[in-house]
């Protein structure tokens, strides 16, 4: 039986997430024989070249390459799962909703008190630039979205017991210290 | 003298005062009901519902609630488990609770119920309403983003003559918490710091200091709320 292939991606995430997946030591050499990888900045592979068993994504989406990105996950995954309080509620980056993008922009590249010259007051606006969304969104509210796992960033141990778990269909006990929203 | 009653809450018999409120004496015998608002024998304000029981089949709040006679009490069942889940779920959506962010985070009551409860995440969606940060008094920070609208401080934190630090203003979804800037312009360190400690999540925050109980040795790191009270259980 070929191993079951996974797929990662941090959209407007810090890669935190993927920085704890890192972090369960040397399980990544058991990982590795327990799964393979496709889609994910972990092997660099950049598209999708097969249909995927686990998706693994981090960060809310805050543009529309998120939202493309996403959409693509959810389109080649079986299972989706919402990694890090980014992709389960928007995250520090959903801090700027309730306030109208122009206002973020005008903020971050005119008025700001770090900005430097502008005279022009240009702001970004190139057709290659993504379009920033009007708010963050957390993933489930865009696709259906199977499982989460919390925290900030999720803790090593919840990421692989978790992947564990979905990989050898065994029962997922997961002890109080690992479900943590920071 | 005061006459005692007996109860029982899931099934096992307790005994009482008459009319002493029922998430009390709960927990004096090591049954945990999960409070917000609530703070011993500070008047009641039965505002936050996480403590509702079910008392001979009704839905009432247990911080409201006096104990009396052949009073059956059911508290954790699965439904009245649910019920608070739903309610902590509908506090998180309705403000902006961003725990990565909070100075409260591994303290904080509301936080600590979300994972008692196991909350992946909120069946009802996010708000994400524009609400601002009060830092105009110079002892405390009022992060209105948090506020769970429980009244503890503005039942609490008063000043010698009684007069309230901390008050609402507004209705309904304008509802927001405000402190009084000439009353606290004095405010004592105690008080600001007490302050601090009765808020349940991070809304009231003492300026100057912050993020000094290191993460791993915080109240709710190692151990779930109420297991304190638990312990008690005889």
């Amino acid at each position: 039986m070929s191993k079951p292939i996974v797929a990662t991606a941090s959209l407007a995430g810090c890669f935190g997430c993927h920085m704890s997946l890192l972090d369960i030591d040397d399980r990544i050499l058991k990982l590795i024989e327990l799964v393979e990888f496709n889609k994910s900045p972990i092997d660099d592979i950049k598209t999708f070249t097969k249909h995927c068993d686990i998706g693994l994504i981090e960060g809310g989406v805050c543009n529309t390459e998120n939202l493309h990105v996403l959409k693509d996950f959810r389109n080649n995954c079986k299972i989706l799962i919402s990694v890090g309080e980014c992709a389960i509620m928007g995250g520090l980056p959903a801090m700027r909703n309730g306030i109208s993008v122009r206002e973020c922009l005008e903020e971050a590249y005119i008025n700001g008190v770090t900005v430097g010259e502008n005279k022009k007051k240009i702001m970004p606006n190139d057709e290659e630039i993504p379009i920033i969304t009007d708010k963050v969104y957390p993933l489930h509210e865009i696709v259906k979205i199977d499982y989460y796992l919390p925290g900030c960033p999720p803790r090593a141990d919840l990421l692989w017991q978790a992947v564990v778990a979905l990989v050898t269909g065994d029962e997922l006990n997961i002890p109080y210290e690992l479900i943590k929203f920071d | 003298m005061s006459e005692k009653v007996k109860f029982t809450i899931d099934g096992k018999e307790y005994e009482g005062e008459k009319g002493r409120l029922l998430v009390d004496v709960a927990a004096e015998n090591g049954v945990y009901i999960p409070v917000l608002c609530h703070w011993k024998d500070v008047k009641p304000a039965g505002s936050c519902r996480i403590c509702t029981v079910k008392v001979n089949d009704r839905y009432m709040t247990a911080c409201t609630t006096p104990i009396d006679a052949n009073m059956t009490v059911e508290n954790k069942t699965p439904e009245l488990e649910d019920i608070r889940k739903a309610i902590v779920e509908m506090l998180f959506v309705e403000g902006n609770h961003f725990c990565p962010a909070c100075e409260k985070s591994g303290d904080c009551d509301l936080q600590a119920l979300g994972y008692l409860y196991q909350m992946m995440v909120p069946r009802f969606p996010y708000a994400f309403e524009r609400r601002e940060l009060d830092a105009k008094s110079p002892k405390i920070f009022l992060e209105k983003n948090r506020c769970i609208f429980c009244k503890r401080c503005i039942r609490m934190i008063k000043d010698d003559k009684g007069r309230s630090f901390f008050a609402f203003k507004g209705r309904g979804k304008h509802l927001e918490i405000t402190i009084d800037e000439k009353l606290a312009a004095n405010i004592s360190e105690e008080l600001a710091q007490e302050a601090m400690k009765i808020c349940p999540v991070g809304a009231i925050l003492r300026k100057e200091v912050g993020f000094s109980t290191p993460i791993g040795q915080r109240k709710y790191d190692k151990v779930p709320i109420g297991s304190d009270i638990e312990v008690l259980q005889k």
